[in-house]
């Protein structure tokens, strides 16, 4: 048993897959978020903000206030709400994710336990301060030249070191995350797909029928291609589709009919293999690939 | 053979199963929308039970099935399930309500020392500022950014610096204008004292002086002028709400670097992060401070021309503050 629940290959916590015990003992096995998807969050709420100044700007701007100061000093301090709050509260709400973070599909959690903290929300978004506003600070800084150009050009090099930190620690933290005892990890909702060895119909049934693999032509494969052989009548390419089916013969000697449809082969052999590779796994194998002769 | 595709353990499991993960998944989705009240009373009795029940189908989807998809979606859902059962059970009103009413005063009382240095420090740069500039104006262009000063310098005549504390000007270089450029300033020296303090602290006293050196000398300008005391009223308006955020927030970065310098039997990370939550709290609350100052400055003072009003307000802020945080307050269990 190489994959038993509860353990995680090198490989899988390479990818970003970490531990998450519940107090019922189970292993949830969370996935960090992409420092991409995280850059990409963070740009769409840059933009949500901006254009809800803008379109707040317009709003003031046409109310026509007794004087221009007082409709300017409405707006830093909206401006100073929002870049103060915005993370905060959202992140501080029950999904635990700004609106970027929610629709990249991605929230906050607090590292090993399940309480996320108001001062842990604090502190994070604290930080973004140095960690992104203040090097931002220091670029426009540069171009004035002189001294001040060059202090600001060693600070920014200083402050870069905060930007580009979740690229260089395992659990791709920010600084924040780090102080404050948090990470940024997926949090996917996927619908709950119909299963690809459904056989309700009778006419099915008697299609899948025709389809009589030997035990041999169905222990070509492993759990590895099971997988890949589900994604692919998933994706429903039917490109792909051929070309897979057409392997899958060539590799288990089956001979092609005429008539006989790529879709219904490949899910005949999916339920086949799958119903396979399942009785073994009651019996304590997994049989990982086709490599593996289990 | 044709047998296999029907009898397959796994979507036996899953056709038996199905109908509790549905519900468990509209609840979670009712929930995430609308807390606890999108449910009803039957409803959330059956919570811990749904949840449960979707936890075992986790376990046994891994050991019997391996359609992913199944797998996966058991995954999200059980994870969804567990941050809402033992994740923050506080609705966010709840939670802002406690913010004010316990966490934000008891953070800063418990950090009374180091409060109490960092007001230090700010004092004592503005003191030396002060005396510096009075004794010789030319120290003033080193401490304060000509921009910044917009005009306040000791060459300016006095009507102009009278016009500066009662202007209700919205031409160039207008009071709100510069109120606002302050504004956010100061919010970013608040920001910054705060989040330069595990440099053992250094930067924030740094930042602390330095800003007081530069109200040092702006007040020195103007006692210059004979100003003195309507200077104060300007100041004070505001003032007493800012400098008091600023040094609070001066307060959690030396907190935060008394941390990582002294850490004791902790590692050096252990221990801030163990200081880390109460800082960002006192931070958290700096933040509505500034707020509150922004109001003040932005509309108090255009609107409030006289000086002893302006004193009033500043001063029963300061007392406001003074009581709100340092009253004896009685911790309740969280």
């Amino acid at each position: 048993m190489t994959t038993s629940v509860g353990h995680l290959t090198p490989a899988q916590i390479k990818q970003g897959r970490r531990h998450l015990v519940t107090p019922e003992g189970i292993d949830l096995q969370i996935e960090l978020a992409e420092v991409g998807s995280r850059i990409g969050a963070f740009a769409l709420d840059l933009l949500f903000i901006t254009i809800t100044l803008i379109a707040a700007a317009y709003a003031l701007g046409s109310m026509s206030l007794y004087n221009d100061e007082l409709a300017f000093i409405i707006f830093v301090m909206l401006a100073f709400l929002l870049r103060s709050f915005y993370f905060t509260l959202f992140e501080l709400g029950r999904r635990a994710a700004t609106p970027g973070k929610m629709i990249l599909k991605i929230r906050v959690a607090a590292r090993g336990k399940a309480r996320l903290s108001a001062a842990s929300v604090f502190a994070r978004n604290a930080l973004r301060e140095i960690g992104f506003f203040l090097p931002l600070g220091f670029l426009f800084g540069i171009g004035s030249g002189g001294v001040d150009g060059w202090m600001s050009m060693l600070a920014l090099l200083w402050a870069s070191i905060f930007l580009f930190f979740p690229l260089f620690n395992k659990d791709r933290l920010r600084v924040g995350d780090l102080v404050a005892g948090t990470w940024v990890v997926k949090s996917p909702r996927p619908m709950l797909a119909a299963d690809l060895v459904t056989t309700d119909e009778p006419e099915n049934e008697a299609l899948f029928a025709r389809f009589a693999f030997t035990p041999a032509q169905i222990d070509a494969y492993g759990i590895k291609e099971l997988h890949v052989l589900e994604d692919v009548l998933r994706a429903q390419d039917r490109e792909v589709l051929e070309d897979v089916a057409n392997r899958i013969r060539a590799k288990i000697g089956w001979v092609w009919e005429h008539g006989e449809s790529d879709v219904l082969f490949l899910r005949a052999y999916y339920a086949a293999l799958r119903g396979r590779l399942e009785s073994k796994m009651l019996m304590g194998v997994r049989r990982k690939d086709k490599f593996d002769t289990r | 053979m044709t047998r296999r595709t029907l009898t397959l353990k796994s979507k036996r499991f899953r056709e038996e199963r199905q109908e509790v993960w549905k519900e468990m998944e509209s609840m979670l989705k009712r929930i995430e929308a609308r807390s606890y009240r999108g449910l009803t009373d039957e409803e959330i009795i059956q919570l811990p039970r749904l949840y449960r029940s979707t936890l075992s189908s986790l376990s046994v989807a891994r050991a019997t099935s391996l359609d992913q998809s199944v797998v996966a979606y058991l995954e999200s859902l059980s994870t969804r399930a567990y941050y809402v059962i033992y994740g923050n059970q506080a609705r966010l009103h709840d939670r802002i309500y406690n913010f004010f009413a316990r966490d934000w005063p008891l953070a800063v009382q418990s950090a009374w020392k180091d409060v109490a240095a960092s007001t230090f420090v700010f004092a004592l740069g503005m003191l030396i500022g002060f005396v510096l500039v009075s004794n010789n104006p030319d120290w003033f262009y080193s401490f304060m950014d000509e921009r910044m000063a917009s005009g306040r310098t000791p060459a300016a005549s006095e009507e102009f610096l009278r016009d500066t504390i009662y202007g209700y000007d919205s031409d160039e270089g207008g009071l709100g204008a510069f109120a606002a450029f302050l504004f956010s300033n100061n919010s970013r020296v608040s920001i910054l004292a705060f989040a330069l303090g595990f440099a053992f602290a250094l930067p924030t006293v740094a930042l602390l002086l330095y800003n007081g050196l530069s109200i040092g000398a702006f007040i020195a300008v103007f006692t210059g002028k004979d100003l003195g005391f309507e200077i104060g009223g300007w100041l004070s308006i505001h003032g007493t709400t800012e400098l008091f955020a600023i040094a609070l927030a001066g307060a959690g970065g030396m907190m935060i670097g008394r941390a990582v310098a002294f850490p004791g039997d902790m590692t050096r990370m252990e221990s801030m992060r163990s200081k880390a939550e109460q800082a960002a709290i006192i931070l958290g609350g700096v933040v509505v401070m500034m707020f509150v100052a922004g109001l003040l400055e932005g509309f108090g003072r255009q609107l409030i021309q006289n000086d002893w009003v302006r004193y009033g307000i500043g001063g029963s802020m300061l007392t406001f503050w003074l009581l709100y945080f340092f009253l004896p307050r009685k911790a309740l269990e969280s």
